[in-house]
Order: C-alpha cells, then structure tokens, then sequence
C-alpha cells in the first residue's frame, strides 16, 4: 500500500539553518506517534527558493504550503492537518498587499512569474532517491542521446536551442562543445564547474542540495556528445551538504548503471569524480580551476590555448557552469525549439537569481530572460523592506555593476546587462536601498576583489589594491577631485591588462556606481560628507538646541561620555571626543539630533 | 537495484517510480479530480479511514491517475458521516452520504470512471460553503 500523503520539507541551506533537519524528525516521530507511519511519508526536498520563510513544509496531496514551521509546529501539524485534515490557518502564507491567506504556492505573487526549468525538481523530489528522478524524465535525456543520437545531433540540439554559459560570460554552451571535438585525443575531460563564490550566491549549490542527478545526467550527455568518458565535478568543500548529496546520487546513477561502462548498452562508458576544492575566488575562472584539479596552485594562465584544445592533464576539455548543465536534460527531452522560444532574442531560456538585500522576500527566483527588474524586485521579490526607497540593485557579485533606477525596466539579459555597466554574473542580485552608500558598497566588492586576487599578475594584484587606497581615503573624506578621475583611469587599465576574468572585471563596481551616482562620490569629496550617513569618518551628530528639552537621555548612553549638559538644560556633544557610534541618535525621542 | 541497460528498460523503471510519485504531480495539476473524505471524530468514528482506503486502494487497482484523495475536517453533517465530496474541476462539487468502504469503490467504478452520478447517495448536488 503506498502513501496517502506525502510531506515536504526544505533542506535547503535557507531553511536548514533554522532548524529544517530537526523539524523532519520532530515530524516523523509525531507520526509514528499517531500511527501514520505507513500512511504519511515525510522527506526531506531541496529549496523552494522562498528562504525568507523558512522552513518551509509543503503537504500532497492537498497542496498546502507552510511557512515558517518550527519543530515545534510539528505537533499541531500532524494532529490537526494530517489527522483531521484541519488546515493550521496561522502557517499559511498572507500575502502583504491584500492580506488574504493563500493556502498554494502558485497563488503567490513570488511564485507566479517564475519557470524553473533548471530548478525544475528542487522542492520537489527526494534528492537523496533516484527512483524520485526516475519518476520526473530522469536520465531519458542520456538513453535518448547515447541510444537515438549521434555525438553530433547532441551539439546541434544544443547549439539550436541558443543556450549559453550561466555561470557568468555567457559563452554559447553549444559552440564550446563542438569546439572540443575538433581536437584528436585518446581523452577528453567534461567539467562541471561549481566553485559558486559570489557573495550572496546559492544558485548552483541549491541545485546540487535539491536535484543533483541533472548534473550528473548532463555531464555525461556532455561526454558523450564530445567523446569524453570522465567527468570532473570540482566543488568547494565549504558545500558539504552538496557534497554529500554528490556522492549519494553518483553511487546510485552507477549502481543503475546510468554512470559506469557501456551505459544503455550503447557501448558508451563515462565516470564522474569529485575534486574539492579549497574555496579560493579565483578558481571558478576555468584554467585556474583545471590547475586546481590537476593539483598544481589556482592560478590562470593565458587564453588562447583555450581548455578545449588543451586543459584537465593537456587534453581537450569542456567546463561547465552547474546551471548550464541542468538546462541540458530538459532541452534533449523537450526539444531545442522549445526551450529557444523562450527568452530574448539572444538569450534563451531562464536564469537563477538570488536575491538578497534590502528586500521583502529574500530567496531563489528563476525567471524568464528578458523580464525587467521591476518585475523581480516589486512582484517577485515584494519590493524594498520596510516601504524605504530603492536605490540601485547589484548584479553579477565582484564582477558586475550597480543598476540605478533608471534602468528598472530594462528587460534584462546577458547583452542589456553588458551595455548598462553591468553583467548577469553567476546571479547574484542584491538590492539596494536608500541607506546604502554607494562608494561603500564599491568598497566592499573591491575588498573581496584584492583578497582574492591570486596575485599572478600585476594589473589585478597591484591595480586593485590602489584602487582600494583610494576608495579608503574617499571615505575618510580625504579625497580630492583628481581621485576620481585617478578611479576611472586606473579601473579601465586593470580592465585592459589583466590576465584573468577577475581582473578584468574588478573594477566594474566602482566604474559603474561612479558613472550613475557620480553625485554621491562628489560628496564625499567635495563636501566631505556621506548622503546616506554610512562613511562614519563624515558624519557628525549635533544636538539642535531649539528641540533639545534635556532629559539626558542621549547623555546616559554615550559609551564616551562627549555629552554635557544638566538636566532640563540644552544638551552639547563635544565634537573633538565623538565616535559618531549613532547612540545618541537613537535614543532621542524629540528629533532634537541632527546627522549630517 | 541492478544496471539499467536499455531505454525501454528504463521506462519500465519510471513508470513503477511514478506509481508512488503521482500524489504529487497529480495535486500540482490544474485539471485534477479531488476527493475529499471528511476526517472529524465523527467521521473517524463511522469509518471514514476505511473508507478512505478503499478508494485509494480502488484508484491504484484501476491506474486512476488524475485523481488526488485529501481529508478534510469536519463537513457539518455528523449524522451521514463518512461523508465524501467529490470535485470536478469547473463543475459543482458532489457530497455522497454514509460512504462505506463498498460505496467508496462505487464511486470510483461509476462517478469517476463513467461521469455517472450515484443518485440515491447523494446528500446535496451544490455544496457551497462561505469560502466560495
């Protein structure tokens, strides 16, 4: 007899961290308690990308979505929803605009605009059981490719269905595939890259948590497609969930013989292994990655050769992006015309974003090329937290740029992103709002930037970190006028001289906040003052002595004692002793301090 | 598990795998027929657990595949209990009163196999509620 209810819970990282894996066993205790054991299946799913309300636990067959379920819920939920099939009203989902509850997560708005093409099966099936992949097109796309495709059908589906690299230059996936076959060798290397180090990055890493065997089954298209009969999955080990999610698929995809020797029967054989590596930036850039797995320091070397003519030991290889890969299982079974109507002209397809930042619903989204920003920060993502302004959006992590306002609706794709200052990156997308500032925020990607050049050249190791000086005196409010141009002339050269992407695109962040909020660079320099209030050094807090009614409230939390004065008396900050902390500000309950 | 070595070996695999997966991608459909078997204590009480897997068990020896089962709670009509509901999409919902395990699999053989209604179990052919 099967299951007559099946229950969700996220193990994605989002909702693992508070607490998902206690509550799965909170859950199946209560239902052993209750005597549903052989009625009620509680598993363990990958992420619903809607992290801002995790843990999220999701009930079949009656299509009810909880959120923000702790172990303690887990009582109520089996004795109410699973016994008497009460739905537990104060679980579901209200929904901020209209303030209904919505019991199904296609009602919601963050749900609505999405298509999970490559997130397809996460939230969805058990990423620890192969049969769940079975059930959902699992490995068709190889029998159908090793058993009913030639190599090169394989590439042309793939070029025709105008996929191209996720992980950020947006390569055509398919043209570097049939690249590599140009090359005569007795090996060749299909790498799956998922050294995803963007901060306020999970794309790849929740694929890898929720629906590991696509990539797996990708690969191995891959090989096949190019010749290839090992594969490379090099992986931070600061993913161990993801790792052991790895291992576990590719033990059952050799033990059904989807991995191994003469795969389908078709004479076509093809192994994966994994390469962990030690979570340095620079090796998601592809020859430093190939350094990495053949042992040797994670440096970049020139390009041309290119790793397809030459990469993992000096033979051709194909490295790929984890998001590129699971898009290839659906496009051998649905077919490339279906997956290139969707999309822009250039850009087909959908793209995974993580959003994060100033905004409502934090979380994974996968959308469409071509929608705008607005679209994905005000339906999907909410809109900025707490009704502040929104003030630019950052895309593409330490590579990419700062979006204004200007450009909200834009519809987005790999050549828009290009054009206005920015990049799709590997998807980061963080949100900004009106309290960010912005020479700060430049200053803290540059930050990463330098500490993780590997230093190999000198553009990147020494370009950057002046950059960096000069970004620290602005903020200091010591800058003057010249640095500024000194900003764009250095950024533009380490753009043109540097070996490696990372280089190449360091500056991006400070060249694009610099072309649209030039204005707030020119504060800081000129007026010696931060308009958002974030560069300390350029604050000052004065009490308005017209407002001031002298409780001592601001006195009494000063942690330096600068502020002098009797009760009911007008209040004094001694300038000369201020650490600008802000405490005094906060604690003025008559508007009587001034920032500035 | 042994080695899959064919495609249409690894149809048979996915066709068996689907069998328990259905539950799933059934509710996740737009044109999925609900069977709603109300699961109070009085429900409970009159058998409404056996009744409940009877259909199920009807379904899954018919390879009914469109169809999702839920408990819902209490339906207000103590007296009939078990009460099932069924609903069509884009149709109104039809409640069947004291639903023994054979009337359970009545249901399946004639409502939801041949679109025939069970006249005389019939508590009330439009069931609205507040909600709706």
């Amino acid at each position: 007899m099967s299951y007559k209810m099946h229950l969700l819970v996220c193990g994605g990282t989002g909702c693992h961290a508070s607490d998902s894996d206690i509550l799965l066993e909170t859950l199946r205790e209560e239902i052993k308690a209750n005597g549903l054991e052989n009625d009620v299946q509680a598993l363990v799913t990958g992420c619903f990308g809607f992290c801002e309300k995790g843990p999220i636990v999701k009930v079949y067959p009656d299509n009810v979505f909880y959120i923000e379920v702790k172990p303690e819920d887990a009582k109520e939920i089996v004795a109410e929803h699973l016994v008497k099939g009460r739905r537990i009203e104060r679980l579901l989902y209200e929904e901020p605009t209209l303030e209904v509850k919505l019991a199904e997560h296609k009602e919601m708005p963050f749900y609505k605009k999405q298509l999970r093409i490559a997130l397809r099966n996460c939230g969805f099936i058990d990423p620890e059981n192969i049969n769940e992949y079975f059930a959902n097109d699992g490995y068709q796309a190889l029998g159908k490719a090793v058993t009913q495709m030639t190599p090169r059908d394989v590439i042309d589906s793939v070029k025709e269905s105008g996929l191209r690299g996720r992980g950020g230059g947006g390569f055509p996936t398919g043209m570097k595939w049939d690249f590599a076959t140009k090359y005569d060798a007795d090996q060749k290397y299909v790498v799956c890259n998922a050294d995803e180090g963007d901060p306020g990055a999970f794309m790849d890493r929740s694929i890898l948590e929720g629906d590991p065997h696509s990539v797996l089954e990708a690969m191995a298209i891959a090989g096949y497609a190019i010749g290839a009969s090992h594969g490379y999955i090099y992986i931070r080990a600061e993913y161990p969930l993801a790792i052991e999610r790895l291992k576990i698929a590719i033990a059952q995809a050799k033990e059904t013989g989807m991995l191994g020797e003469d795969i389908f029967g078709s004479g076509f054989n093809f192994d994966i292994e994994l390469k962990l590596g030690a979570g340095a930036f620079v090796c998601g850039e592809e020859t430093a990655l190939i350094h990495s797995i053949e042992g040797k320091r994670g440096e970049p070397t020139t390009k041309p050769p290119f790793p397809a003519e030459s990469g993992v030991w000096g033979k051709p290889t194909i490295v790929n992006n984890v998001e590129t890969l699971a898009n290839i299982p659906v496009i051998i079974n649905r077919g490339s015309d279906w997956f290139a109507k969707i999309g822009t002209e250039k850009s087909k397809g959908t793209k995974v974003f993580a959003l994060a930042g100033k905004i409502n619903n934090v979380g994974l989204v996968e959308v469409p090329m071509g929608i705008t920003l607005r679209e994905i920060i005000y339906e999907i993502g909410g809109g900025i937290k707490n009704g502040k302004k929104f003030k630019a959006v950052q895309t593409g992590g330490p590579s990419g740029g700062c979006i204004s306002d200007q450009f909200l609706d834009t519809p987005i794709d790999y050549d828009s992103l290009i054009q206005i200052g920015s990049m799709m990156g590997s998807g980061g997308m963080i949100v900004l709002d009106e309290d960010d500032c912005m020479v700060n925020i430049a200053k803290f990607y540059l930050e990463f930037t330098v500490e993780e050049s590997c230093g190999k050249c000198t553009p990147c190791r020494v370009g950057n970190k002046r950059l960096l000086e000069i970004l620290e005196k602005i903020t200091e409010g010591k800058g003057t006028p010249e640095d500024l141009k000194m900003l764009e002339e250095l950024g533009s050269a380490i753009k043109d001289t540097s070996l490696c992407g990372l280089g190449q695109t360091a500056p991006n962040p400070v060249l694009s906040t610099l072309k649209y909020f030039r204005h707030e660079y020119e504060a800081h320099v000129n007026e010696k003052k931060c308009p958002s209030g974030v560069c300390q050094n350029l604050l000052s807090y004065e009490i308005i002595p017209d407002k001031c009614v002298g409780c001592t409230a601001c006195a009494r939390v000063c942690p330096v004692n600068c502020i002098e004065g009797a009760p009911k008396k007008v209040h004094v900050i001694d300038q000369s002793k201020c650490i600008k902390c802000g405490a005094c500000y906060e604690a003025c309950k008559f508007d009587a301090i001034k920032k500035g | 598990m042994s080695k899959i070595k064919s495609l249409d070996e690894l149809m048979k695999i996915r066709e068996e795998a689907e069998k328990s997966f259905n539950l799933r991608s059934t509710s996740e459909s737009e044109d999925r027929v609900q069977i709603r078997v109300g699961m109070a204590t009085c429900g409970i009480a009159s058998g409404a657990r056996e009744t409940m897997n009877a259909i199920v068990d009807e379904l899954e020896k018919e390879n009914i595949t469109n169809v999702s089962v839920t408990q819902t709670g209490c339906m207000g009509f103590c007296e009939e209990e078990p009460i099932v509901e069924v609903l069509f999409p884009d149709k109104p919902s039809v409640v069947y009163s004291l639903v023994d395990e054979e009337r359970g699999r009545e249901i399946i053989q004639k409502h939801i196999k041949q679109g025939i209604l069970l006249e005389n179990a019939i508590m009330n052919k439009s069931f609205n509620t507040a909600r709706e």
